[in-house]
């Protein structure tokens, strides 16, 4: 089974597909860390405009946690299109290059097969927010400075410089859990077709869905956004409530695990029935 | 050892593969035994390649047995497989990958020996050596197709199932592979099932062979065997063609004769049937030069499928 895994992640990273993911965002952050340096200022000013009056700020509020708890919210949305890159490539791609008739017919289940190419897109996966994590908290640490992290949600909360990094660590793994739901959902998709376009595109038209479902606040829409895993991506944010709400936390990590156990299940279903025929 | 050589590596029974409405493979049975050549022939859409793909596992039998060294192939699969080397239809590879880490990366997964030397060696017998570093994606259909012959080698396989294994491949190409595939079976007892469009190929290099036909057997049996249940066509030059078609209108081997030529006469006979006709006319004065047998597996291929149409 390793070098199974092993074999699919050295395929994965010779793709420059790949690397579309991890140029994004080293692109794109240290974009968005430039812009706050300069136009930060005013931002936070935005940001705290109804407690200017009832508050006095002091210290380095624009710091680095700030600038990667922003990255963060924003970046969650968007990392999908990448993640999708990748994961509808990895049952399809075997298929539109013809390469599956070489690996079927090796003295491997297809079981240890599918699973070693799940296995190698979770670690893209996880590795992808890993470089989100470095690129947006470490960059942002270097270059902002630390300090405390205001949030601002129905309550204003300000967390102590020493309560912040655990909090962070937590927010990436679970931003990660989240991925790895995107992650399956379009491996589920690859193992449906024989060109690795739909399932990109289809992962990504089900979130878009998803996400505008359950962003919608009328009543119907709030009855089903229950059963939308979309609606569960953004447990990250839990972790900076005072108090956190573990039972929320615990709950929504094992509907997320769910849907990757489940997704996992059914493309593994279809793999193992399905005719070779490319 | 004549035992050994009766073992039967690929047991075939009723199978059948339904595609929806269309049945692709219909009842068919075959037998492939120990150091076999096998012929595996038939028309396009005969149901060869989803012959081969059931007997690869790259899809499922609607219904039927197969059996390779006399196991279960749905059963006992990997531990077949282990034994199996294979090149389905057209060889594709990763393209973004060297040859050389194509057959490492495949080797790996079959748990094989994948060792510089092990894999230098492959590359060396299919004369890819050279382009050991380059991408796959520069080779041509003909390297590509070698390099599908390594990875079906690899792992020193005893049953090799080669589909259409010659295509793309310049004459050069193609008599090498033939000189492998008669090496691998008679000096490493390999069993080989070929299946090729090349009707002569089969011919030149299988002991015994199958003819398909609407996903169902024609007929099967050695080579030899089948080569003789038919006739020959024979060209007799002569130098005296209107005298020859006088005398022959009035003898029964008018009924012979297929077409004439300027100084030639096709005849279809059966082999014992050409020294009384070369003798016949001789004897009636018309001089014969040469005397050209002709029998292929081809003729017999078209023969039969005619003959199922």
């Amino acid at each position: 089974m390793y070098t199974l895994v092993k074999s699919d992640l050295y395929k994965i990273f010779r793709k420059w597909r790949t690397y579309i993911g991890f140029a994004a965002i080293g692109v794109l952050v240290p974009v968005i860390q430039t812009a706050m340096y300069f136009q930060g200022a005013h931002f936070l000013e935005f940001m705290t405009r109804s407690f200017r009056d009832s508050f006095v700020f002091v210290g380095n509020l624009l710091n680095g946690y700030l600038i990667a708890y922003f990255i963060l919210g924003s970046l969650t949305i968007h990392i999908p299109f990448l993640i999708a890159l990748v994961a509808g490539d990895l049952l399809a791609g075997e298929a539109t290059a013809g390469t599956y008739r070489m690996l079927i017919t090796r003295p491997v289940s297809r079981l240890k097969l599918v699973s070693a190419k799940f296995i190698a897109g979770l670690i893209y996966t996880n590795l992808l927010v890993l470089w989100l994590a470095i690129i947006s908290l470490g960059l942002g640490l270097i270059i902002f400075g630390v300090g405390e992290l205001i949030v601002i949600k129905d309550v204003i909360i300000i967390f102590a410089q020493n309560d912040i990094l655990w909090r962070f660590m937590f927010a990436y793994a679970f931003a990660a859990l989240s991925m790895s739901v995107v992650m399956a959902l379009g491996f589920l998709f690859s193992s449906l077709v024989e060109n690795a376009i739909g399932p990109i595109v289809t992962t990504m038209t089900v979130i878009i869905i998803f996400t505008i479902f359950s962003a919608i606040n009328i009543d119907f829409f709030r009855m089903i956004k229950p059963y939308l895993f979309t609606n569960y991506m953004s447990t990250w944010r839990l972790i900076f409530d005072d108090p956190i709400d573990y039972n929320e936390i615990i709950k929504n990590c094992l509907v997320l695990t769910g849907h990757i156990i489940g997704f996992f299940g059914i493309a593994l279903f279809i793999f193992k029935r399905k005719d070779i025929l490319t | 050892m004549k035992e050994l050589r009766m073992q039967k590596v690929i047991e075939v029974q009723n199978l059948t593969k339904k595609f929806k409405d269309l049945t692709a493979v219909n009842d068919l049975a075959l037998n492939v035994y120990r150091g076999d050549i096998f012929g595996f022939l038939g028309p396009n859409g005969a149901g060869k390649s989803t012959t081969i793909r059931m007997l690869t596992t790259l899809i499922n039998p609607t219904s039927g047995t197969i059996k390779i060294f006399d196991k279960p192939l749905k059963q006992k699969r990997n531990e077949i497989l282990r034994k199996v080397g294979a090149i389905v239809e057209k060889p594709d590879f990763y393209g973004y990958l060297s040859a050389y880490k194509n057959l490492e990366i495949l080797g790996q997964i079959s748990g094989c020996d994948t060792s510089n030397k092990r894999i230098m060696e492959i590359l060396e017998t299919v004369g890819l050596e050279k382009r050991a570093k380059s991408k796959v994606k520069t080779f041509s259909h003909g390297m590509k197709q070698r390099l599908g012959l390594g990875q079906a080698l690899l792992h020193d396989p005893d049953l090799i199932i080669l589909d259409e294994p010659t295509t793309g491949l310049d004459p050069q190409g193609m008599k090498e592979i033939r000189e492998l595939i008669i090496h691998l079976a008679k000096e490493k007892q390999k069993t080989i099932f070929l299946s090729s469009h090349i009707l002569a190929e089969v011919e030149l290099v299988a002991n015994r062979m199958i003819i398909i036909n609407k996903g169902t057997t024609v007929v099967e049996g050695t080579v030899q065997d089948l080569l003789n249940a038919t006739n020959l066509k024979v060209t007799f030059e002569i130098d005296e063609i209107e005298s020859a078609k006088n005398l022959l209108a009035e003898t029964q081997w008018q009924k012979k004769i297929e077409s004439f030529g300027d100084y030639q006469i096709l005849f279809l006979l059966e082999k014992e049937e050409i020294a009384p006709l070369n003798k016949y006319l001789v004897e009636k004065g018309i001089g014969v030069h040469s005397i050209v047998p002709k029998r292929s597996l081809e003729e017999y291929f078209l023969h039969l499928i005619e003959k199922e149409a």
